[in-house]
């Protein structure tokens, strides 16, 4: 092709002479695509999966992203149901996780190919510059997707706005990139790899020309890799599960050692304190719950009142959407149900309902569950847990808790349910 | 694509590239593959539908972010690692230990990738908050991650001295079996 006979200074990036490493080349590369290309996917698939996990669509205080407009397409196609009760600890924690295990593979995909970034002429064709466009799309958005991840995970929240819209349209503008990509570029890939499984030599332009003298084998290169992979794996993928294998978790966030020990030394996602909750307003004397329905008749229930209803049992875990869960705890409390069956629906007529928080500021202290949730017999307002009434951390007075459902819809601290209705 | 360039990079002789060099300024914009073509346009169709609402509250952080986080690896943070490697690389070649390079590089370059993806914890930055929050003690990071550092480093070394040990071991059992008057049969 002509343009490699554009006079280029060797010493400049785009010269292909610049780069030295003899690991370059379509196997390394192609080799990293193909992990990508399985790896990205599921963590998309996972994301939307999140998002549905959150029913948006159900109300206003579940929608973080009002003007979602096609990209809730799939929303209306299933209903977010109840079982298994622990398919959010599942497809979160993948989510997450996955993403840490990917960081390292991202990494040396993006080194493998970095020559092209500088190679000239910028554009040998329309179609040509146009991928070039496209490529800022698939690599700024990859890394936004990551940076954005990792920093919500360790609550450190330097973005510029609010995490959800941020990850989700992030996430559709990278897959635009992304699809494009795979679509010209996942055929060349296997068909190297295709090639060299039988015994095509390396060649094209990512191999140096002028290659320094090996320190290690392109499979050698490979598996550091996937040695940096299996490092986070080992010390991130603990925090998905209790103590002992958490404090294997030793530097992801909600890793480590449980916090106190005891019924109620399981992880908490936002501590009393932290929301502002009083004891004044939750002592026996000021805390009631009103529960509501569509009509307007009200009931007002103290603790004490809420002991003397029917008490059922679940065991369920809890799963943040930052991708740390806890395995089955063991929770007693009164069925929703049976509290829309206070202000008049009859069993297995249950509506959806609107929970609201004594907490005062917080994205989700008003969270909306679907008939399908309120039905389910597991589905508590949780009063006791592992045999012990609620920390204040774990939501005392009362709490919600509900199969399958992400950590935030699991309300605490709750002073206000209004079933049916407009939520 | 590729394949029809690896081909004519291949088979075109010098004196034809020089043409098409010199012929080009003459030619029309070159469009390339129509499917292609469509391709992009759909995939910016749906990048532009999703941009404008990931730029509807802030654009400006948001683009300098989006652009930002590909104009930061690849021009900062990959030539910095590249350049640091090449300097390993030279100063174990400078002692004549070429091959040891990896005994550093790979236990370095890990704690860095450590660092780099936890350093909001690590640095303690978050350790209020994630403490108010969690109730999780959030001064550990540190003292967790260096010693994941020097167990990184440790293991290899220990790695180094038992091959180098091993190598020595078995250049020497060689040279011993050299030694030996071949059996007798």
């Amino acid at each position: 092709m002509p343009e490699l006979k554009l006079p280029v200074h060797p010493g400049s990036p785009t010269s292909p002479r610049f780069w030295r490493s003899p690991v370059r080349g379509p196997w390394f590369t192609s080799v990293l695509g193909v992990v990508l290309l399985g790896g990205i996917t599921v963590l998309f698939v996972t994301g939307l999966v999140s998002y549905a996990a959150y029913n948006p669509n159900l109300s206003p205080v579940n929608d973080l992203t009002p003007d979602k407009g096609l990209l809730g397409f799939y929303l209306h196609l299933f209903t977010w149901p109840t079982d298994p009760p622990w398919l959010y600890r599942l497809t979160q924690g993948v989510h997450v996780t996955l993403g840490i295990v990917l960081v390292p593979v991202l990494l040396a995909k993006l080194w493998s190919v970095v020559p092209k970034l500088f190679a000239l002429p910028p554009a040998r064709s329309l179609a040509h510059a146009l991928e070039r466009i496209s490529l800022l799309l698939l690599v700024g958005g990859v890394l936004f997707e990551f940076t954005t991840g990792l920093l919500n995970i360790q609550l450190d929240y330097v973005f510029p706005g609010s995490f959800y819209p941020l990850h989700f349209y992030g996430a559709w503008v990278f897959f635009a990139g992304f699809v494009a990509h795979v679509l010209l570029r996942a055929p060349v890939a296997l068909r190297n790899l295709r090639d060299m499984r039988n015994g095509r030599t390396e060649e094209g332009e990512l191999v140096a020309p002028e290659p320094f003298e090996p320190t290690v084998s392109r499979r050698g290169a490979l598996g550091f890799v996937g040695g940096g992979s299996l490092l986070l794996f080992v010390t991130t993928a603990g925090r998905s599960f209790d103590a002992p294998l958490r404090e294997t978790a030793v530097l992801a966030p909600h890793g480590g050692p449980e916090p106190g020990g005891g019924p109620s030394g399981f992880q908490i996602n936002k501590t009393a304190a932290s929301r502002g909750i009083s004891a004044a307003e939750t002592s026996e004397a000021a805390w009631r719950l009103v529960v509501e329905g569509p009509g307007g008749q009200t009931v007002r229930l103290s603790r004490a009142d809420l002991l003397q209803l029917p008490l059922h049992s679940a065991a369920l875990p809890i799963a943040c959407v930052e991708g740390w869960s806890t395995s089955d705890q063991w929770w007693r409390g009164v069925r929703l149900r049976d509290l829309a069956g206070l202000v008049g629906y009859e069993d297995g007529a249950a509506p959806d309902v609107l929970v609201e928080s004594l907490q005062r500021h917080g994205a989700f202290r008003r969270a909306a569950l679907r008939d399908n949730q309120v039905r389910d017999g597991r589905s508590l307002l949780a009063l006791f847990v592992n045999g012990e009434p609620l920390t204040p951390d774990h939501g005392y007075p009362a709490r919600v808790i509900v199969p399958a459902a992400p950590g935030v819809l699991n309300t605490k601290w709750v002073a206000r349910m209004t079933f049916g209705g407009d939520l | 694509m590729t394949r029809r360039a690896g081909r004519s990079v291949g088979s075109g002789s010098s004196g034809s590239s020089v043409r098409a060099v010199l012929r080009r300024p003459y030619r029309r914009v070159v469009v390339g593959s129509p499917l292609q073509l469509l391709l992009f346009v759909c995939s910016f169709a749906l990048a532009g539908y999703a941009g404008v609402r990931l730029l509807a509250d802030g654009w400006f952080g948001v683009a300098l972010w989006f652009v930002g986080a590909a104009l930061v690896h690849d021009l900062v943070l990959l030539p910095l690692y590249a350049l640091a490697d090449r300097a390993l690389l030279r100063g174990f070649g400078a002692v004549g230990r070429r091959a040891w390079v990896q005994y550093v590089r790979v236990p370095a370059a890990l704690s860095v990738l450590l660092l780099l993806m936890w350093f909001p914890l690590i640095s303690g930055r978050v350790a209020g908050r994630y403490e108010a929050v969690a109730g999780l003690p959030g001064d550990g990071f540190l003292a967790r991650w260096l010693l994941i550092t020097a167990v990184l480093f440790g293991g290899s070394a220990a790695l180094l001295v038992w091959r180098a040990g091993w190598a020595e071991r078995s250049t020497g059992l060689r040279s011993a079996t050299n030694e030996r008057p071949p059996d007798v049969h």
